[in-house]
């Protein structure tokens, strides 16, 4: 199967590592030009690299996706860059895990705000763009925490949940626009943020995947690709897993 | 070249949204039933009406604009105010 973004802009947020990272290598290599979010300008920055070094359009931008105004004022400066935007991927994602009975009140809005909030500001600052084009790719990057849940993950998984209820809801609100989205929920990838588990907690977890081995960030950021394209062109709301058969 | 008036550039915006013939949008046309907007349409062409009239047009006063003369009315009186 051919895939091709060839002229598509996408924005993906949470480029600067780990499976975001990935999917911003990814959609360039099929052919697009990618705006590159990160809280880090460092990391934005290395991504954007790799990218324009690979002889593909690619620009950095250091934005807290949870600050509303900064998100909006970033979305404007990518479609002027740019020219439009095709694909956005709301991936940037954060986590603070602890038992709900020690959960600051701060560490529930931090997530909540990161992982939910900036995949609204995003949506919403965007939309209209889309809408006016009468194309476009939603991708929203939950995780199968958000469809079973975790013990210390409360905050986590609410707002990982939480991105699906969004997703449902965008689908439906902009079908009529011809602006798909979806939602993959990668079990366990290794990046940085399970690179932090112990050999305990990495073994109790391999015992809940069937094909007891951890994926890589190039498996979600395959689905990613063919999700963005026109070759997914039927599919919408609709939350895709892959988790090495986690959860099924 | 006289200057375009708040129906002419209002009646541009709604041709232009919604893809109708000119003549279709009289005064009396009502975007929904006649003029075939859906829920998404109606929020587009308020936005486009604030952009171009530089008016800010809450939600409960945006709900009360059915039809072309609606809008037309609204802008004037909120331009004069």
């Amino acid at each position: 199967m051919n895939i091709s973004l060839e002229g598509k802009v996408a924005v993906v947020t949470g480029a600067g590592r780990g499976i975001g990272q990935s999917i911003a290598l990814a959609l360039a290599q099929a052919g697009a030009g990618i705006a590159c979010v990160s809280l880090t300008e460092k990391n934005a920055k290395e991504t954007a690299e790799r990218i324009t070094a690979a002889g593909r359009k690619a620009k950095a931008y250091a934005v807290d996706v949870a600050d509303g105004g900064a998100v909006e004022t970033t979305a404007l400066q990518i479609v002027a860059d740019f020219g439009k935007v095709d694909i956005l991927v709301n991936n940037a994602g954060t986590n603070k895990d602890g038992l709900i009975m020690r959960m600051p009140d701060g560490d529930w809005d931090a997530v909540l705000n990161v992982n939910l909030k900036g995949a609204f500001f995003w949506t919403k600052a965007l939309c209209r763009h889309l809408i006016k084009q009468r194309s476009g790719k939603i991708i929203n990057i939950s995780s199968v925490i958000g469809l079973i849940g975790n013990a210390g993950q409360a905050n986590y998984a609410a707002s990982k949940a939480g991105l699906i209820g969004f997703t449902k809801s965008i689908a439906r609100e902009f079908a009529s626009r011809n602006i798909h989205c979806n939602a993959i929920a990668p079990g366990f990838i290794e990046t940085d943020m399970t690179g932090s588990l112990n050999d305990e907690q990495k073994a109790a977890i391999l015992k809940q995947v069937p094909l007891a081995r951890f994926g890589k960030p190039e498996n979600v950021s395959d689905l990613a690709v063919f999700l963005a394209s026109s070759r997914a062109d039927y599919i919408t709301g609709q939350v895709l897993t892959v988790d090495g058969g986690m959860v099924m | 070249m006289a200057e375009k008036t708040i129906e002419d550039k209002t009646r541009e915006i709604i041709v232009e949204q919604l893809g109708v013939n000119p003549e279709q949008v009289t005064p009396n046309a009502r975007f929904i039933e006649d003029l075939g907007a859906d829920s998404l349409d109606t929020v587009e062409l308020v936005m486009a009406f604030e952009e171009e009239f530089g008016v800010e047009v809450p939600d409960e006063e945006a709900e009360k604009l059915l039809t072309v003369g609606d809008v037309v009315r609204y802008v004037e009186e909120k331009q004069t105010s």
